[in-house]
């Protein structure tokens, strides 16, 4: 029997936001064969609006446990909050919003007035879409843990993949540099930064490759908008082959993108053929560094 | 006063917003603050000089081995999972730690201590007069809040404070935005704009916060937002069109009221609304 292969995984990043990981990722979703996709913008998620997904399954995300107080057993002593770190608890009246979940108060209560409870913060959802299946997810509103959604909904993505045979998932990440992109990028076998040749673009992506760098994960870099700023442009690419990203697109400003965006398409399924010549021309160099053997390219079909 | 620029979605002229209505107002009256400590952009367009950087540090668990008997007690109060006891080793994950001391507090042997460690740096000074603080986070460090509220301790009450949010809904969001006056969401009019204007407006009404719209490239995209604005009954405060000339000066790190003066009228007519309508909420009697 021949053995698994390897499940490839892509996280499309960015460090600023709004420069376009979306646009790219369903870009691709509709180019790649084979794939999962994982939108890892659990608390702003945009792909789906693209996808278009059907669901099949939909589960309760629970992120943490939060504290419930017996107001009938508080004696309002006051050592939950004289211990809790967060200004969270004052004499068993509890502020939701500043807990972080620790469970400190529950531990030290003399009068077990406390109790923990599983803390309901979100959805997660399977689906199908005609580009393959979907995992997505919707972070309750004002909730924490956006970085355990992203574990949740990633390994939902493994278990596909497995399931499936399937040879790349497809990951839409998060903004930022904090939690929730750490946990988009731990154990992906390529970084694709979208940046826009802007200050703060440059900025931002120079931190992102950082990351990148500190998880020693290879990785890519597209500038969307090039032609905004030519001189930025320049100076990414500068940077990109001083700091050994391959740079792999260089996309215009184009209204037709936005224009596919209005009417819910992928760029590659509207009219606007310049902007889709590039795309294309990323995702091989994108598809034959993730699968460089030829035995690879055809399990992407 | 308190106002934050926050948006849902990334991209949309947050830091634009946030640092062209603090070059619009008498400088000596300002302050802005940069939340956005993941990937902090104001300080691109502000230049300013710091008189002062200080550490943010952590609070996290050491185990003095000596006195630990490997009894699990830290493993199992810890709901983080940042500590794990397997035979005769304590793990210490620093990257999940929240810091909440419960470990070294409920340690029957008191075998644990603290340290504290560096995940970020908040900067203090000003640019042209405007009183500015920059918060960092170091790369590789997960935790964004912490800094956030290190940041925010250095609101002075007599100004007007303006703080820039990062992008989503999640934590550091709550974390930035909760306390303010007023919020102001900026978005653009397209499907991921409004989606994502929706999910920030739920936001800021758990949290119980005035707000009101800022269209940025107000001419591209559909309607959308309009029309939900007007079924929310949600004030739209300022439209700024897709303007080639902006955007390129954005990208050189020029605000726009110094591309364009004519837009610091606009600014001000902004803070007008937005103090007016504030004044207007506060007066309004409330059920206790």
């Amino acid at each position: 029997m021949m053995e698994q292969n390897e499940i490839k995984q892509l996280a499309i990043v960015s460090g600023k936001g709004g420069t376009g990981k979306t646009t790219i990722a369903a870009a691709f979703a509709s180019l790649a064969k084979n794939k999962v996709m994982v939108d890892c913008d659990v608390d702003a998620a945009d792909l789906h609006l693209l996808l278009q997904p059907k669901v099949l399954t939909q589960e309760k995300y629970f992120g943490g446990r939060s504290p419930r107080v017996d107001l009938e057993k508080c004696t309002q002593c006051g050592l939950c909050t004289e211990v809790c770190r967060f200004n969270a608890i004052d004499n068993g009246v509890l502020d939701p919003i500043s807990c972080e979940g620790c469970g400190f108060c529950f531990h030290i209560c003399p009068e077990s007035a406390i109790v923990m409870e599983e803390a309901f913060s979100g959805d997660w959802f399977f689906s199908e879409t005609s580009y393959g299946p979907f995992v997505h997810a919707r972070l309750g509103i004002g909730e924490e843990n956006s970085g355990k959604l992203v574990t949740v909904v990633r390994k939902k993505a493994v278990e596909i993949a497995k399931e499936k045979n399937l040879a790349l998932i497809l990951i839409d990440g998060p903004p930022g540099i904090g939690c929730p992109v750490t946990a988009s990028l731990t154990g992906v076998n390529l970084i694709l930064a979208v940046t826009e040749p802007t200050l703060s673009g440059i900025h931002d992506l120079e931190r992102i490759l950082k990351l990148s760098e500190h998880f020693k994960i290879p990785s890519m870099v597209c500038i969307n908008k090039f032609d905004i700023n030519l001189e930025n442009s320049q100076k990414i690419i500068s940077y990109c082959e001083k700091n050994g990203s391959k740079l792999v697109g260089r996309i215009p400003y184009e209204p037709k993108v936005v224009e596919a965006l209005v009417n819910r398409k992928t760029v590659m399924d509207y009219p606007c053929n310049e902007v889709q010549g590039i795309v294309n021309q990323m995702w091989k160099e994108v598809e034959n560094t993730l699968f460089p053997s030829p035995l690879d390219g055809e399990r992407l079909g | 006063m308190i106002i934050s620029i926050a948006s849902g979605k990334g991209g949309t002229g947050k830091t634009t917003i946030a640092i062209n209505l603090a070059l619009s107002l008498p400088k000596e009256t300002v302050q802005l603050i940069d939340c956005d400590v993941e990937e902090p952009n104001s300080h691109i367009f502000l230049k300013p000089t710091f008189h002062r950087v200080t550490s943010v540090g952590m609070r996290v668990p050491r185990i003095d081995e000596s006195k630990c008997t490997y009894c699990g007690k830290c493993a199992q109060v810890c709901e983080y999972h940042a500590i794990a006891v397997i035979l005769k080793n304590v793990l210490v994950f620093d990257e999940l730690c929240h810091g909440c001391g419960a470990c070294s507090y409920l340690c029957p042997e008191k075998a644990i201590f603290e340290v504290e460690r560096e995940i970020g740096i908040i900067q203090e000074g000003s640019a042209n007069g405007i009183s500015f603080i920059n918060g960092i986070l170091n790369i590789g460090e997960p935790m964004a809040s912490p800094i956030i509220r290190k940041a925010k301790e250095g609101i002075q009450k007599n100004k007007i404070t303006i703080l820039d949010a990062p992008p989503g809904t999640a934590c550091p969001v709550i974390e930035t935005v909760k306390g303010s006056d007023f919020c102001l969401l900026v978005t653009e009019p397209t499907p991921f704009g409004l989606n994502d204007l929706e999910l920030a407006v739920g936001m800021l009404e758990k949290l119980g916060i005035q707000m009101g719209i800022v269209i940025n490239k107000a001419d591209i995209g559909d309607r959308g937002i309009w029309d939900y604005c007007k079924s929310k009954n949600i004030p739209i405060l300022m439209e700024i069109p897709m303007d080639r000339k902006i955007a390129e000066s954005y990208s050189k790190g020029i605000p726009i009221v110094v591309e364009n003066p004519s837009y610091i009228q606009r600014f001000c007519d902004l803070f007008e609304k937005v103090e007016k309508l504030h004044e207007s909420n506060r007066r309004r009697p409330r059920i206790e």
